[in-house]
This record gives C-alpha cells, structure tokens and sequence, in this order.
C-alpha cells in the first residue's frame, strides 16, 4: 500500500510528465524550424529526417540570398511600430475619455467599437483595394499603418479601458483636488499608474499586427511587404529552401514570441475584450 | 475665516434626485459630521462641496465667495478620501508635496511645510517609502497629511476610517479629534458611524433620503431626537419602539396604552393629539431597568443576553410579538425564556405620532425650523 | 421636516434664492465633457469611416455589374451578383468548408483546451516552461505556421509525420492531396489551441480553492471535482473563447492561401477565400461584394450573440 504522501507524490509525477508530453507535442512543429533552420537545404529534406546533424549558420548568415530579408523586416517594424504608435495615440484619450467622462452613450460606443472588429475584412476588401488603388496606397507602408490602426484600435481601446477602470477615481479626483489640470492629471497621475497595462497594450498591437496576414497579402506585393508576405512567397514551389525559409521564419517569429511570453498574462484580458483577467 | 454656508441644494443624478434642497451653516472651526444610512446622499452632499460633482441647482459660499461653480483645486478645500486615493507612484513624500509642486511653490517652502506635516502626523521615518510599504493607519496619516499641507479653509473627511480595523478606528478617531484641536481648523466628516459622529462632531447632521433630519450637537441629538428617524439611528443599542394608542392628550400629559399591556403617562406636549391616534413609545435600552415579573405591569419574555461585562444587552419579546434591547447590570443572570418585568424611565421617554414626528418636551429648545 | 435654526454666518448671502434653481454645469466640469468628447471623437470617427465608408461601397458594388477587366460598363443589375454567388457551386462548398473549419476546430481547440487547462493548474517540475511552450503557437505568424506544417511536418516524403508512418510500417499520406481539409484544420487548430488554453488558464487561477477543498469534504472525486466545480466555473471563459475563435476562423485566410490556394478544386475553398478569389483573381468585383456581405451577415450573427455576451459583463462590473 502506498501512504497518501506517496499516492500524492506519484499523481504529481505522472501529470507532470503527461502536461511536459503534450506541451513538447504542441511546440514541437516550432522546435523542428528552429532545428530545420541550423540545418543545411539537403539535411533539410533527408529522408527520414535527421534527427542528429551538424548545425550550420550558414541559412542565417547568408539569409539575405534568396530574398532581400532585411527589406522586408524593415516593413515588419515600421508598420507594426507605426500602427501600435498611432493607435495609442487614438486609444488612450479615448479610452481616458470613456472611463472617466462616463455618460449614456459610453457603454454603447464600447460596444459598437467591438462590433468593428466583428466585421470580416473580406467583407469591405474591395472597396479598400480601390480605395487605395485610387489614393495610391496600395502596397505602401502607410496604407498598412492606416489599416492596422484600425483594425488594432477596437482592442487597444477595450484594454486600455479595462485598465484605467481599475484605477481608483478617487486618485484621480485627489488630483483634481490637488490642482492638477487635465493634462497634469493624466501625464503626472494616469498614466504613470497604468503604465503596466499599457506596455502589455503596446505588446498585444505589435504582436497582432506583425502577425496580420489578410491584408498583408492582399494590399502588398513587394516595396511594403512585410515578413508574412515574405513567408508566403515561400509557397511557391519553385526550389527546395526549406531551411531557408525555417531560418527566415524563426527569424520573423522570435521576437513576437518574446513578447508573448512576457505579457501572457495581460494578454489575456485583450483577447478576450475584457471578459476574462 | 471658513464658513460654509449651503442654500438649498439639489443634486439630480440621471434623473434621480439625491439631494433634495439642502441649508446648511457651518462655522469657523466648527467639527461638522454628516452622518445616515447608506445612500442618503452625505457622500454626495461632501462631493458637492469638493466640487467632485456639479450642483443641479443652489448656492455654496465659502466666507463670501460663492464656490458652487468653481473649479475643486481654487475652492481652497481639501479632502481625505475613504479609500484615501494616494498615488501609488509616488513617495509619501512626493504624496504630500504634489499640490504644493503644481502650484508651484518655492522649494524650501515645500520642504518646510511636508516637514511639519510629516512631524504633526509622525510620518518622519516614512517619507520615501511608497504607498504599497505602508500600513493602513500609515496610509491613512499620508491621506490626512497631503490634506494638511495645503493649509486649506475647510477639511473634507469622507468615511476615512471605514477600511481600518476596530482597533485602529478607534485609535485614529483619537488623533482626529488631537488634530482638530491642534490645527483648529474647519472640518467636515462623513461617516455611516455614529460612535464617530457622537465622539467627533461639534455639530451632526443627521441626513437621510436627501434630506436633513436634523442638525445638532450630539447630546441634542441623544436627548431631543425630532423625529422618528433621527431617535433610531442614535444611540446603540438601537431605540427600543413600542406602538400604542392615546388615550387622554393635555397641554403637558400625554397617556399612552401600549399594545403589549401597560399604559404609560408621559410629561410631554400633547397638543395635536387626541384619544385613539396612533403613537409610538420610544425608549433607549439604558433607559429601562430590568426587575421581577410581578414587579410591573410590563412583562416580557427573556430571548437572548449578551454579557459584556460591565453592562448585559437583553433581548427580550413582548407579548405582542415586538422585539426590544434592555440594558442590565452586568451580573444579571435571566435565562432564555424567562418572564421579566421592565421599569421604563419615562422622564427618558419619547412619543412620535403616526408621522413619525416628536412630541416635544417641556422645556425642550425649540425645534421648529 | 424641521431644520435645528443655526446662526448663519454669514451676511452676505442675502441674494440666496429659494426654489430650485436650475443652474448650468460648472465651467470646469462642462469643460471636462468637452474634453472627454474631443478625445474619445478621433477614434470614433476614424471607426465610422472604417466602418461606414467600404460597407456602403460593398453594398453599392453589389448591386452594379462591375469587371475590373471590362471597366466602362457598370450597369446597376440589382440582386443579380447575390443571385449568381449563392448559386455558384463554389458558394455551396465554401459555405460547407467555413463551417467545418469553424466548427472542428472550436470543438478540437476547446476540448484540448480544457483538458489542458485542468491539467497545468496543479504545480509540477517546470510548469512555467510547460505553459510558455502551450502557448507558443498562437504567436506564430499564420504563414509561417502554414509553410511549417506543410513543408516540415506534412510533407510526404520528407515530412516528420511521414517519417513517423514509415517507422511503423505504414504508407506516407500525402496530405494535401488525400486530405486537404483535414490538414487545413489540423494547422489551424495547432493555432488556436494555445489560445483556449491561454484564455482557460488564466480563467482556473481564479477558481476559488476553498470551494473545491469544500468539495472535497464533501467526498467529491477528482472527476466530480471537475464535473460539478471546474466546468462550472469555466463555463463562462469557454463561451468567450467559442464567440472570439468563431470570429476569427469565419475569415480564416491565408493559411489557406500560402499551402492550397483554395484546392483541389473547391475542397479548401471556405468564403474568404472565395471572395478574395473572385476580386483579386477574376476581378468580378460585383459578385464579390455581393460574397462579402453575406460573409458580414454570417460574421454578425456569431457577433450578435458575442456582443450581446461582453455587454452583460461590462454591466456587471458597473
């Protein structure tokens, strides 16, 4: 017989190493592109593949061979930066706006926000397409950074909301009381106590739109497109540049993945609209 | 000079009013407590005079400005929140400076004026610590300094000992009153407590439903309650209310027969009532002494006592099904379910009509507003 | 009522009205809502203008004949584009494709997701890790996660799950070809997955211990634990993982533009893709308006009910 202890501590194991099975099942198809992307374009498509292999740089170092990487990363970071950039810039006073000059309205207004988002983006592609055909944005960093905005600011305004309706309104009033004026009350009061919640904001806009790939692919072709559209044109089945394409893609994710796990937990209440914390 | 004169006030919020047309007076150093149940609008009431919320209509002056439109931080008025709303962000003491800072007064002056903030309220040792670092009773004391070091005419206290222990309640309600004294300032108080607003307040207001009940000192309140409301809500135990009917009303006699049994003759005016109106006896716990059943025509059913050392609070059932709170000596030793006279101290007695209304008492200060 | 007469300090309130005077908002305060209108309107606006301005020209585009290759005739033809989207057959096997994507992998992405969710909430070596490593997928780039699973993974020949099948004895599948569908599930699953257990692991840190100890005086078992306590308690967050995936997977796009583009046939086509074929492939802009609301008609009806939800928890919290 096992005491309680034991049974106890045998459970533990087994979860344990059933959780450790499936997390390694889940990460393994990412775990394989970092592997494929050390490897050489042969070792790459061996058969069966190589389990044990000398891992070469040779895919990094020489990244820009096949495709002009740092053009497109380039595209990544400015659009992705640009648009987390403006949509603060429309989200925070919004968001300021709703949670502390609350009127009728406001609740439907957020909810109207979400509903934006409902919209499918197949749904107005083509009048977008002309649109920006017509206004000569079409595969330009700006047309990106004005779409991405948009379709980031719904989200950007629910978090930030969320965040500042945790802060106590009395702080802010004490402020009032204390003679700050509007702009001192939120740059000396506001936002440095929210400052966390709106790091994981910035986080959850540039994971999103570095990850876009409707428009993306849709509105660019080669001056502004960024890592999804350079990924893709990987499609094509021309050539074999398989631990190429791991490189550039373990390339293109590794910071968005860094900035995943560092803000999981905040991250949550943006994805979800608020509804789970 | 800080007087605060308020001249029927209204405050409707999303249709509802919460404040309906209040007058106040309030003095120069005068202790003032507002003081209700929840919801009866001395929160509001405080917030208006902050100017946190905007008046629907009527006036506020301050000495002889009118402040009802102006803007919170030139009303020269601070305020202690409940939640006591320090910036979490910031040091005690950058906590204390901060309105200092935007107003932009000289250095040194800031320094001299948290210094003696921080020595009246000892928070010396404390001053770069943040707010996260303290206690309850230290955050409190940041809260009631930032409010001292702007030297304002008026303190404004909303509930700011509801999120202490009882313990520290009671400690901090000391150091209230010490720094009333000391400061000799104006101070206005809110709080659902009435311990506070009884050993606090020069003068309560006793608010309820928008509207003031009464204004008084607090023995005022104790001994000459107006109405109804106002007897229950001071003094604990709680009011004990017995029902009965009029039986003979003079000029200064009012006789009473209370459904459970006795009748009862009171020295008060009677002017108004007439044989068979419906009153209500109140009587406070400590007002009534507890003696053999035959001892009096008023006998009751032992429910629940509670020793408490020095005093045992009866809860004892009349036979006509109501529930009252007796104060005994605190070696009383009734059980549950015995019978027991009650002698009540009718001199102590109060008699409301079917309004709720009291009966005033002989040689009573006037009442009428 | 009667009001205690107190000395009134002060002479110089000799103008104090009586009767409710109905006086404007302070200056300060009504500047504050002026304020709070002019910054939440940037926003507001530019919302508007995404919303309102392409939404009107779709409906306009869907009711005119209108070819990019034939420019110059644009006759208005009424319901025709609708009639001729709902009847074409790629209308029927995108509908049919958009469901099944959508509702396998909420049913695959949810159940996994409670499962794991339920299993990491018990502390055990490396749990940290273990999460960060659930839920890395959902930040990868839909491309990338595409050409992975496509070229790494599924490939038949040089594939990992090829390899695996020639380990025990079996024929490679080729995917892409035998089962289209099926792998376009399988790699969008792999996706969203991490974000149910993402959403439903943050939702179990909030399970009251005490009320599951309190079970377990009760002598509830682990399953009951879970049947009776976790389920419950999950309800909610599992509602809201349902409504967002579903918004999502309903324009599922370019995982299926960078492995099938929409093949064989119509078998990976769902209705973002076939619009966005119809008006970037074939240019009939028409038609593909006339796809692209119904998709938003589709899209609102998952959203109603999304709304509908999020909007009861925000009175919640007020």
């Amino acid at each position: 017989m096992l005491t309680l202890k034991q049974t106890r501590r045998l459970r533990t194991l087994l979860l344990g190493t059933l959780a450790w099975l499936v997390a390694l099942a889940l990460f393994f198809p990412i775990l394989w592109m970092i592997l494929t992307s050390f490897k050489t374009e042969l070792a790459a498509f061996a058969s069966p593949p190589e389990l044990w292999f000398r891992p070469t740089l040779e895919n990094y170092l020489h990244i820009d061979e096949r495709s002009d990487y740092f053009h497109y990363a380039w595209n990544s970071v400015v659009v992705s930066f640009g648009s987390t950039l403006f949509g603060m810039l429309l989200a925070v006073p919004a968001a300021y706006s709703m949670a502390f000059f609350e009127t009728r309205r406001t609740k439907g207004t957020l909810l109207w926000m979400l509903s934006t988002k409902m919209l499918p983006p197949v749904g107005v592609l083509v009048p977008i397409y002309l649109l920006f055909k017509q206004f000569g944005l079409l595969d330009t960093k700006t047309g990106l950074v004005i779409i991405y905005t948009l379709i980031n600011l719904p989200i950007m305004v629910w978090m930030v909301y969320t965040y500042f309706k945790e802060i106590p309104r009395d702080i802010l009033e004490a402020a009032r009381l204390d003679g700050a004026t509007a702009a001192q009350e939120i740059c000396r009061v506001l936002l440095p106590i929210a400052k966390g919640g709106l790091a994981s904001t910035v986080l959850l806009s540039l994971i999103l739109s570095w990850n876009e790939a409707f428009w993306s692919l849709n509105l660019t072709s080669s001056s502004a497109a960024p890592l999804t559209a350079l990924v893709a044109s990987y499609s094509s089945p021309e050539g074999l540049f398989w631990a190429k394409l791991s490189a550039v893609s373990t390339l293109a994710c590794a910071p968005i993945l860094v900035f995943g796990w560092l803000s999981q937990k905040q991250l949550v209440r943006g994805l979800s609209f608020g509804a789970v914390k | 000079m800080a007087n605060l004169t308020i001249r029927n006030l209204h405050k409707v919020f999303e249709g509802t009013e919460i404040i309906k047309g209040i007058d106040l007076d309030i003095k120069d150093h005068e202790f003032v407590v507002f003081v209700g149940p929840s919801g009866c609008g001395k929160s509001t009431l405080l917030r208006l005079i902050a100017g946190l919320e905007e008046v629907t209509g009527g006036h506020i002056y301050l000495d002889d400005r009118e402040i009802t439109d102006m803007a919170p931080a030139r009303r020269d008025l601070a305020m202690v929140f409940q939640t006591y709303a320090l910036y979490p962000h910031m040091t005690v003491r950058k906590n204390l400076s901060f309105a200092l800072d935007l107003a932009r007064v000289d250095k040194a002056e800031v320094a001299a004026k948290v210094a003696e903030a921080a020595r009246i309220l000892e928070l010396e040792p404390l001053l770069e610590r943040k707010p996260r670092a303290l206690s309850g009773g230290q955050r409190q004391r940041v809260a009631i300094g930032r409010a001292i070091v702007r030297h304002p005419k008026i303190f404004l206290f909303d509930e700011p000992l509801s999120n202490l222990d009882a313990a520290l309640r009671v400690q901090m309600r000391l150091e209230l009153a010490r720094l009333h004294q000391e400061l000799n300032a104006t101070m206005i108080y809110v709080t659902h407590d009435q311990v506070e607003a009884m050993t606090l307040a020069d003068k309560v207001v006793v608010l309820n439903g928008g509207r003031i009940e009464q204004v008084g000192s607090p023995l005022t309140l104790y001994h000459h309650p107006v109405n109804r409301f106002v007897a229950g809500f001071i003094g604990t135990p709680r009011m004990a209310f017995l029902d009965g009917r009029v039986t003979a009303a003079e000029a200064s006699t009012v006789s009473v027969a209370l459904a459970c049994g006795p009748e009862y003759r009171l020295e008060l005016e009677g002017r108004g009532l007439k044989p068979g109106d419906a009153v209500t006896l109140g009587i406070r716990p400590e007002h009534i002494q507890v003696c053999e059943a035959q001892a009096s025509p008023f006998q009751v059913t032992l429910d629940v006592t509670e020793h408490l050392g020095a005093d045992t609070y009866c809860y004892v059932r009349t036979d006509s099904g109501e529930t009252l709170t007796v104060r005994a000596p605190g070696d009383f030793s009734g059980r549950f379910g015995d019978r027991v006279g009650l002698l009540p101290d009718l001199a102590h007695g109060h008699l409301f009509d079917a309004s709720g209304r009291a009966m005033p008492k002989p040689g009573a200060p006037a009442q009428a507003a | 009522m009667s009001i205690t007469s107190l000395q009134a300090g002060v002479n110089t309130v000799t103008e104090a009205r009586t009767g409710t005077t109905t006086r404007h908002p302070a200056p300060r305060l009504r500047r504050g809502r002026r304020i709070g209108l002019a910054m939440l309107s940037p926003s507001v606006a530019s919302l508007l203008l995404w919303m309102a301005v392409p939404l009107a020209m779709t409906v306009y585009f869907s009711l005119i004949r209108y070819n990019l290759l034939y420019p110059g005739d644009e006759p208005f033809v009424g319901l025709e584009n609708y009639h001729y989207f709902l009847t074409d057959e790629g209308f029927v096997a995108g509908a049919l494709n958009t469901l099944w994507l959508v509702l396998s992998v909420l049913a695959i992405s949810v159940i996994a997701g409670v499962l794991i969710a339920v299993l990491v909430d018990t502390p055990f070596f490396g749990r940290g890790i273990v999460r960060v490593m659930l839920i890395s997928p959902f930040f990868i780039m839909p491309t990338v996660s595409a050409l992975v699973w496509k070229n790494l993974l599924l490939h038949p020949v040089s594939g990992v799950f090829a390899a695996v099948w020639r380990l025990f004895g079996a024929t490679p599948v080729d995917w892409f070809a035998e089962y289209p569908l099926l792998s376009i599930i399988m790699i969008v699953s792999w996706q969203w997955i991490p974000f149910a257990v993402l959403i439903l692991m943050t939702a179990m840190q909030s399970l009251d211990q005490e009320q599951k100890d309190a079970a377990r005086l009760d002598g509830a078992g682990p399953l009951a634990i879970f049947r009776h306590i976790t389920l419950p308690h999950l309800a909610r967050p599992i509602a809201v993982v349902i409504m967002i995936e579903t918004i999502f997977l309903l324009s599922i796009f370019a995982e299926i533009y960078t492995t099938t583009g929409g093949g064989p046939g119509y078998d990976t086509t769902n209705l973002a893709y076939l619009i966005y074929s119809q008006a970037l492939l074939q240019f009939d802009v028409g038609m593909a308006s006339a796809g692209g609301l119904i998709a938003v008609v589709i899209a609102n009806i998952a959203a109603f009910v999304l709304v509908r939800m999020i909007g009861r928890n925000l009175t919640d919290k007020a």
